[in-house]
């Protein structure tokens, strides 16, 4: 079994897709510590439906 | 790089571009500048944001300026490939193609605002909403290669990013935000100009009509001259309101004085003294206007964490 010699442009590819990965790991992250910090705010309050049982 | 292989280099196949190519369309040096006086303005605010929805607004703020940055390219690739100071940009280096950079940077663009909205407020995300609109349709589209105006009026969407993390803080606007502003607005033309001055030939050869090209590189000696004066007038004037104190006093004493000597210097040079001496003066003034605004700005910061440990104003009665 033999594998394609790597071209310059898989290593690219690779890179790229290296970076979008972490960047979108970063992300997940950043939303999950954003919605911890708001849910731990003392003004957070759960907003219940208007008009419930009408 | 001949034309020949110019033409050669820029026809980008899609989804060719390396990572960090669609970084740099994020123009990342501005994002510097972009980031530093945002995260100025959402510290000096009086409101205190928890630390992670701060990184988050920096961020997001960072986020829509680079989308800005990335819109721009796209739309001005043709005078980049002009120019030797943008001749390497992704597009006419041939890295990414024009259609890539305008769908990455209207993706960005509305992420960061809709991000901004979510981790901050509507106002600040409305008014970085407005700062991508003003750079790139009023600035880069409409104004860039119509007036020589252009340094001017591009100069606010550059001195935005204080008042949207002073809104993400606060969800306000007030005099303290409008103030900072008008700092990195009236910081701008000096700073450009002097740069249009030594980087000679770029702007002519690309046709955009910068007042080097216009009126003349008389007049912007002159022009240079007459803003550095307004600025240093607001920038002094500036201590005595709620930002600034006697810290920043004195910063603005020691570096407007040095913008103004450089300035005077520039306005009373011709060419052929520019010429005999490389642009000295006028590169050691553009070196000297970053300075400038990171001094300001860091004024700034420093009086805000002594009004925070109750030293603001120190004894200076009636400021902040």
């Amino acid at each position: 079994m033999s594998f394609r010699e790597e071209h310059e442009l898989h290593k690219r590819r690779f890179g790229r897709n290296l970076g979008l990965g972490l960047v979108l790991a970063g992300f997940v992250a950043l939303v999950f510590g954003l919605t911890i910090a708001k849910v731990s705010n003392e003004d957070f309050s759960v907003p219940t439906q208007q008009g419930e049982g009408n | 790089m001949s034309d020949a292989s110019l033409h050669q280099a820029s026809t980008a196949q899609p989804g060719e571009g390396g990572f960090g190519d669609f970084f740099a369309l994020l123009k990342p040096r501005v994002m510097v500048l972009v980031v530093f006086t945002a995260l100025v303005g959402l510290l000096a605010a009086p409101v205190a944001l928890h630390p992670v929805e701060a990184l988050a607004a920096i961020l997001f703020i960072a986020v829509g300026g680079g989308a800005a940055g990335a819109l721009n390219m796209w739309w001005e690739s043709d005078i980049d490939a002009l120019m030797r100071r943008t001749r390497r940009r992704p597009i006419p280096a041939g890295k990414v193609t024009r259609d890539e950079a305008f769908a990455f940077g209207i993706t960005l663009a509305a992420f960061a605002v809709v991000m901004l909205w979510l981790a901050t407020n509507a106002l600040a995300a409305a008014i970085l909403a407005f700062t991508i609109f003003f750079y790139v349709v009023i600035y880069t589209v409409g104004l860039k290669r119509w007036t020589p105006q252009n340094i001017v009026i591009g100069g606010a969407a550059g001195a935005f990013p204080p008042m949207i993390g002073w809104a993400a803080a606060t969800g306000t606007v007030s005099i303290e935000s409008v103030l900072m502003f008008a700092l990195i607005f009236m910081w701008t033309p000096p700073h450009f100009w002097a740069l249009a001055l030594f980087m000679r030939g770029d702007y002519d050869g690309a046709g955009v009509p910068m007042l080097t090209v216009t009126h003349g590189r008389k007049s912007t000696r002159l022009h240079i001259l007459v803003y550095t004066v307004l600025l240093a007038l607001m920038a002094v004037g500036a201590a005595f309101t709620g930002i600034g104190g006697p810290v920043y006093l004195i910063v603005a004493l020691v570096f407007n004085a040095l913008f103004l000597r450089d300035a005077v210097a520039i306005w009373r040079r011709d060419e052929d003294m520019a010429e005999a001496d490389d642009y000295r003066v006028e590169k050691r003034a553009f070196r000297l206007s970053l300075w400038y605004l990171f001094a300001h700005f860091t004024a700034i910061l420093a009086e805000a964490a002594l009004a925070g440990l109750g030293l603001g104003g120190l004894g200076f009665g009636g400021w902040a």
